[in-house]
């Protein structure tokens, strides 16, 4: 494979997998068209990584970004929707430039996933699997549930279901 | 209320978001609405939505397919016949969760992308600097 094909301007867009891969692993999978090095670079600087990982489809604003990226530093990721903030915070317990990065995700307590990010270079391309090992079965199927359910933000949900099933009501008593 | 973690509230924020939108947009049609209607009285084939509606049975089906994208319906094939019912939940099902997950991951990816993009072309340049 040539290097410099992937760096085309029209380079079509490489699939992204998910899968939960065991009762506590959920991994995703990724072809991108440029060397580890770039990627690496990507995930580690923080002006770079702020223009990525938050896309404006997710209708989030990411307000700041500090990554202090070696072993036993930390990171921290503030977001705003609709007007509330969120953090995010942890610590990466490994950093192999170029190929392996591992944090862990601590804004939750004890039930937080360990993220471990590897590169893998082949002919100027890089294949990114992103690994969520949680600590349990039980924390992913709630991580999994709680996605599921959209709980303390659901409000407009649960004006939905209503709708619903006062659809639902309404014309069955017609 | 469990709250694991702070990745499943970012979930959440997305999630809301997302099927929000897909639901107003589901919502903003008057044949959909009266679908919606209908399924509430009784479940309901795809061929009986489109006699009910004077409908081709492809548009009726283009219909479902919004209303079923945004959660507020949900369909089932039994033998030849697709029945209707109202479903409140897009996200009950693990698979379905991955695949908004993996969705989630596609969009930041496709960013990751320009942003490579745009240093494999400054590196070049910078090769090409460095070589005069």
């Amino acid at each position: 494979m040539d290097a410099r094909r992937g760096s085309e301007p029209t380079a079509p867009k490489n699939p992204t997998t998910a899968e939960r891969k065991s009762e506590r692993e959920l991994v995703v999978t990724r072809t991108i068209n440029g060397p580890a090095r770039i990627v690496f670079e990507a995930f580690t600087k923080p002006e770079l990584f702020k223009r990525w990982w938050v896309p404006k489809s997710l209708g989030l604003t990411l307000l700041s970004c500090e990554l202090d990226v070696r072993v036993g530093g930390t990171y921290r990721l503030v977001f705003s929707h609709n007007g509330s903030e969120m953090a995010f915070f942890g610590t990466y317990n490994e950093v192999t430039p170029h190929s392996r990065l591992v944090w862990t995700n601590d804004e939750g307590g004890d039930d937080g996933a360990v993220t471990t990010v590897t590169l893998e270079e082949r002919g100027g391309k890089t294949l990114l699997v992103m690994i969520d090992l949680y600590p349990s079965k039980e924390a992913l199927d709630a991580a999994i549930a709680s996605g599921s359910t959209a709980g303390g933000m659901s409000e407009q949900f649960d004006q939905l279901d209503e709708l619903l099933v006062t659809l639902g009501a309404s014309s069955g008593r017609s | 209320m469990h709250v694991a973690n702070s990745r499943d509230i970012l979930n959440l924020m997305v999630q809301y978001t997302t099927r929000l939108d897909a639901s107003f947009a589901a919502l903003s049609d008057a044949t959909r609405r009266g679908v919606l209607e209908q399924i509430g009285r009784s479940d309901a084939s795809i061929t009986d939505l489109a006699e009910k509606f004077h409908m081709t049975l492809t548009g009726m089906k283009k219909h479902v397919g919004v209303l079923e994208r945004a959660g507020l319906v949900t369909t089932e094939k039994v033998g030849r016949v697709r029945t209707c019912k109202l479903g409140t939940h897009r996200f009950e099902e693990e698979t379905a969760w991955l695949e908004w997950y993996r969705q989630v991951w596609d969009s930041r990816f496709n960013e990751l992308d320009k942003v490579v993009e745009e240093l494999k072309r400054k590196e070049r340049v910078d090769g090409r600097k460095k070589r005069k």
